[in-house]
């Protein structure tokens, strides 16, 4: 999470201007798209038990999305309203397809675990959320921006969640145990509560809380 | 044979629920289950939308997009497989038109029920991720089409039980930052948890 952070401010700084920035900037913590839009919660809990495939799935959501965004604002001024939604899903699907093959082709075993939820990508409500309510009012270039934010948002939320699985769960991060054995022979367990799909609504449930707490935005 | 078929529907509605288990639909499911109203009306339209859409899908996997289903058109070596993603989502949306033009048609009363709930549902990943599991799961034509009806089922429960809950929450005092997305999702987990309880059940 701190080194996407630092990603972010790296490009050119005279495309940058202030409303640019916002567009990148917000969903990161006021207008997240999990925990404050409600967008796309479905990839979000189900592919976190591990660190590796919860990371492969952000990125391939950022591909989809930033590419995704500036493909329908670009053809925004060519799509009828009446059949837009359709537009949107051809574009996204096809982006999806390409990140499927890919997958399947470098890390086939990521792709096997990550099973129908990559293919999940086209409906999850982030990608047609941001494209009703960016892409088809925005030019290109900030709607990469907003793409881009909006994917950087997701993937640290899926980020806290999959590190706090994996540990809590089967002790271990990114695939190495990092508990010690003196531990488990001290009589501790992993929970096995964190692996199955409880654990996952009931964290991202805290998660929620706690930034809304911080942010102090108040729903209903 | 029939109880295979049956310990496959008890599968899908519980200890497999699509949305507790598999975390599919979860958009709408958050969006909708304020009221119960609303929520059996897009569950009923889930239910029927999901038990036309899977076998449909299974056809096109099975006789167009699977490695060398083509073959009757005398292409054996042919795999369309890739396109799946594609194609079940134009499928899925045009069912979606379809449905709501012949019931806006021959059935106003329906229509006037379930019809603003049917573009949502082009969009729930329920759907799709039903006709996913079956190409991946190697479901048949009668496998899939109870699979397809019992996920619906099992939403439908999920939905109207959320439903009810966050109707009486409305009279609890919950803190600030919980209210609205974090309460339900931890009721959810708790829902979840007491779905896991049918885990091991076999016909």
């Amino acid at each position: 999470m701190a080194d996407q952070a630092v990603e972010v401010k790296k490009p050119k700084e005279s495309m940058f201007s202030k409303k640019n920035l916002k567009a990148l900037r917000e969903p990161l913590s006021s207008n997240n798209p999990i925990t404050f839009q409600v967008l796309g919660i479905c990839s979000a809990l189900a592919v976190t038990v591990q660190m590796r495939t919860a990371l492969v799935m952000s990125l391939a959501v950022m591909f989809v999305l930033a590419l995704s965004n500036v493909g329908i604002s670009m053809l925004r001024k060519h799509i009828p309203s009446k059949i837009r939604i359709i537009v949107e899903l051809a574009v996204i699907a096809t982006l999806v397809i390409l990140v499927d093959q890919i997958l399947k082709a470098y890390l086939y075993d990521i792709s096997k675990q990550l099973s129908v939820f990559v293919g999940l990508i086209i409906t999850n409500c982030i990608l047609m959320g941001r494209a009703e309510a960016f892409a088809l009012q925005n030019k290109p270039w900030p709607s990469f921006l907003d793409g881009l934010g909006n994917a950087l948002g997701y993937g640290w939320i899926l980020m806290t969640i999959a590190v706090g699985r994996e540990i809590l769960g089967s002790g271990s991060f990114m695939g190495f145990k990092i508990i010690p054995e003196s531990f488990y022979a001290a009589g501790y367990e992993n929970m096995g509560l964190m692996v199955l799909a409880p654990g996952a609504f009931i964290l991202l449930g805290l998660l929620v809380w706690v930034q809304r707490t911080i942010t102090k935005t108040v729903h209903e | 044979m029939l109880e295979h078929y049956l310990s496959l529907f008890v599968k899908s509605v519980f200890v497999e629920n699509i949305l507790l288990a598999f975390f599919l639909g979860m958009c709408s499911f958050l969006a909708v289950s304020k009221k119960v109203e609303t929520s059996l009306g897009l569950g009923a339209a889930v239910i029927f939308v999901l038990t036309i859409t899977t076998p449909t899908n299974w056809f096109i996997n099975t006789y167009l997009l699977k490695e060398g289903a083509i073959a009757w058109a005398g292409f054996p070596e042919v795999d369309l497989s890739f396109l799946g993603f594609i194609t079940f989502i134009a499928v899925i949306a045009a069912m979606v038109q379809l449905v709501e033009m012949i019931l806006d048609k021959y059935s106003p009363g329906l229509y006037a029920a379930l019809g603003i709930f049917l573009p949502l549902i082009a969009v729930n990943c329920a759907i799709l991720g039903a006709s996913l599991f079956l190409v991946e799961r190697d479901y048949t034509l009668g496998e899939s089409t109870v699979f397809g009806f019992g996920s619906g089922v099992g939403w439908f429960l999920a939905i109207v039980a959320m439903a009810a809950i966050r109707t009486k929450m409305r009279y609890s005092n919950v803190p600030a930052g919980l209210k609205g997305l974090g309460i339900t999702m931890l009721i959810t987990g708790l829902m979840s948890m007491a779905f896991m309880i049918f885990a091991g059940i076999q016909l």
